[in-house]
């Protein structure tokens, strides 16, 4: 097989010293950032990209750092749905389901074993699905011209609230948001000054990474602002004794069916767009509940129930990398961000990233095995540790977390007018927030928004101004058929799909407390 | 802001048509040079602001329940805080990264719930703790001030 021999080329890349102390630094931040509440994947990655660039990081060591924050995190998340009963990040909900029982039974250590082994099964398959399939995808992509992307791009907006989006008003009035926000500067084809209303500061548009730190990070201390002293989001510590941390053989071989099919339903989940690692752990946890409990003990502590959601929503974390390397067309936030540090490194991820930069992909792949090694290690023996990490309450986390987001923007720009920009963002977030305003196709469109009109702009000049070309050949038609159903679907079942996540209400964290 | 159920999501849809109103009309002041590809740079805008104008139509007739708005109490707590950073990036380059991160932090802690002296001790241990951990260790760039910290 052609992968596997790039897949050696990989590993050359990703074995050297400093390749790997990066994926070792990225694991275990990225497993505190998981298990903090109120830190998730998406604002973690996004406080750290900014040291990357400070760092003068390459792209493969960069990637390799900010990706593995990215895995650890989906292992972290578990730790504070366990112990605490609130999920570290919004994948982790469904873990609280059987976690926290099996916790108050004494058995948290066994629990948060289980959750790691599952958590590896299901990186560690999807990274390899990941091999197979990002080049297969990337076949696919070759055939893609601007018209083809641009109704490609069209189909990540309107999929991008997933099928558990309760307002697809909503969901279109953020991306339209972002996309215009995107609009913002000096237009790269004719190169005339766009809704800068003569700021010079504007010209240059508005940096992606200030947006984001502060709509996902600045807005969460806001959030806790709000919240202060009513209990919810506080750092309330379990009173549940931890108990052995060593799997035991019996109970391992009972949940590896339940891994092998959250697994893969995982990475379906995670690969196709608008769903992402949340449905990826809902799924897993649903369906299993429909095939293995016979007695009725999920929900009552049952590993099992703890095993599927966190296979699943560790496989839909790799599957997520796959649309996000070989089409260059993120699905979820994080990898939104993973790719705007990507792009800012002036790599275009798509079909040619493959071809011209094998080194980076293959490089990162690799360091994902890697790195999921360490993360097994770290989460099963040295555990403790970062249950310790978990009693830092927010009122010295959140200072932390916003004074570190104004370092990392002002390491890369040094401007004031940066941080100010940065502000407005974090006041725009708690708003859309309060609001059920859908921050990622916000950020999704900032991103995107260039890359979108220049494909309509490209298809357009080849086609002399004839608007039909959008729809010209059969997969734009196909495309532009998911885009329709994807952005209907919610609306006729996503209610029915919400209610059944129970995630009535964002609270910090995204955690609601159900007992 | 505690009225029926759904004001808050009228204003958010009234908002958004003022300013998808704004942003069309913005898009067709855009200058457009001689040469120029046959879409120019207004069109996407156009189509954007037209996204925003019909989403946001349909958030205002059709609105969301009323979310849990914090009370005034609160709101000038966020506010407050909008203004400290707001200053605390507008002090960074004139007195240094350290002095200025060790007030705005301490401020946030404090307000977070910590006692006044505890918070002053974490604001000063954070400033400390990333200018160590960021600028000595990592050598990130940090604003430097009148007294080189």
């Amino acid at each position: 097989m052609e992968a596997l021999s790039s897949l050696a080329d990989g590993f050359a890349v990703a074995l050297t010293f400093q390749n790997l102390g990066l994926a070792l630094i990225g694991c275990f931040l990225g497993t505190i950032i998981g298990a903090l509440p109120g830190l998730g994947p998406s604002n973690g990655v996004a406080i750290l990209i900014p040291l990357a660039f400070s760092l003068g990081l390459g792209p493969t060591p960069a990637l390799i750092l900010l990706t593995s924050v990215y895995y650890g995190a989906m292992y972290g998340g578990r730790i504070s749905s366990i112990l605490l009963n609130i999920p570290g990040d919004e994948p982790a909900l469904m873990t609280t389901l059987d976690g926290y029982p099996m916790a108050k039974q004494g058995r948290a250590g066994e629990a948060l074993a289980i959750s790691g082994v599952a958590s590896f099964v299901g990186s560690f398959f999807a990274t390899i699905g990941l091999v197979f399939l990002a080049p297969l995808l990337v076949q696919v992509a070759l055939l893609f011209g601007p018209a083809e992307y641009f109704a490609l791009f069209a189909l990540a907006f309107a999929t991008l609230g997933g099928v558990s989006s309760t307002n697809q008003a909503k969901a279109a009035f953020a991306t339209a948001l972002g996309l215009g926000i995107a609009m913002v500067g000096v237009d790269g084809q004719t190169g005339v000054p766009r809704f800068s209303f003569g700021e010079v500061h504007l010209y240059d548009g508005i940096d992606f990474l200030v947006a984001i730190v502060g709509l996902f990070a600045l807005s969460e201390v806001f959030i806790f602002l709000e919240h202060r002293g009513d209990g919810s989001g506080e750092g309330k510590q379990a009173d549940v004794g931890i108990g052995r941390i060593t799997p035991s053989f019996a109970v391992l071989r009972r949940c590896t069916p339940t891994m092998a099919r959250s697994t893969v339903l995982g990475f379906v989940a995670g690969v196709l767009p608008g769903a992402g690692a949340s449905l990826g752990s809902f799924l897993a946890y649903t369906s299993e509940k429909a095939v293995a409990d016979k007695e009725g003990t999920f929900g009552k502590g049952d590993p099992r129930g703890v095993a599927a959601p966190e296979a699943g929503n560790n496989a839909a974390a790799g599957g997520a990398l796959v649309p996000m390397l070989a089409l260059g067309v993120p699905g979820s936030g994080t990898t939104a961000v993973l790719l705007a540090m990507l792009l800012a490194l002036n790599i275009t991820p798509g079909p040619l990233l493959f071809q011209q930069n094998p080194d980076v992909v293959w490089g990162l792949i690799a360091a994902l095995f890697i790195a999921n090694f360490m993360l097994l290690a770290m989460n099963i023996p040295m555990v403790g540790l970062f249950v310790r990490v978990l009693m830092i309450p927010p009122k010295f986390l959140m200072p932390i977390v916003a004074m570190v987001s104004f370092v990392g923007i002002y390491g890369i720009s040094g401007s004031t007018f940066d941080l100010m920009v940065m502000v407005v963002f974090g006041v725009l977030g708690w708003v859309l927030r309060k609001l059920e305003v859908p921050l990622v196709p916000v950020i999704l469109g900032i991103l995107l928004g260039n890359l979108m009109e220049s494909n309509l702009r490209r298809a357009m000049t080849i086609s002399d101004g004839d608007w039909t070309v959008l729809f010209a050949s059969p997969l734009a038609l196909l495309l532009w058929a998911i885009a329709v159903v994807g952005f209907v679907l919610p609306i006729l079942v996503g209610k029915r799909i919400k209610r059944r996540m129970h995630m009535t209400e964002e609270e910090p964290g995204g955690a609601t407390t159900t007992d | 802001m505690t009225g029926g159920t759904g004001v808050s999501d009228r204003v958010l849809g009234g908002i958004g048509l003022v300013l998808a109103a704004f942003y069309i009309w913005q898009a067709t002041t855009i200058q457009v040079s001689f040469i120029s590809d046959p879409v120019g740079p207004k069109t996407f805008p156009i189509i954007i602001g037209l996204l925003l104008a019909v989403s946001s139509l349909v958030i205002m007739l059709k609105p969301d329940a009323e979310p849990h708005w914090p009370a005034i109490g609160r709101l000038a707590e966020i506010a407050l805080a909008v203004v400290v950073l707001v200053a605390y990036a507008m002090a960074l380059p004139a007195v240094g990264f350290v002095a200025a991160t060790a007030v705005a932090s301490a401020f946030l802690s404090w307000r977070l719930g910590t006692a006044p002296l505890p918070a002053v001790a974490a604001g000063v241990a954070i400033a400390l703790g990333i200018y160590v951990v960021f600028h000595l260790i990592l050598g990130l760039s940090l604003a430097e001030g009148p007294y080189g910290f």
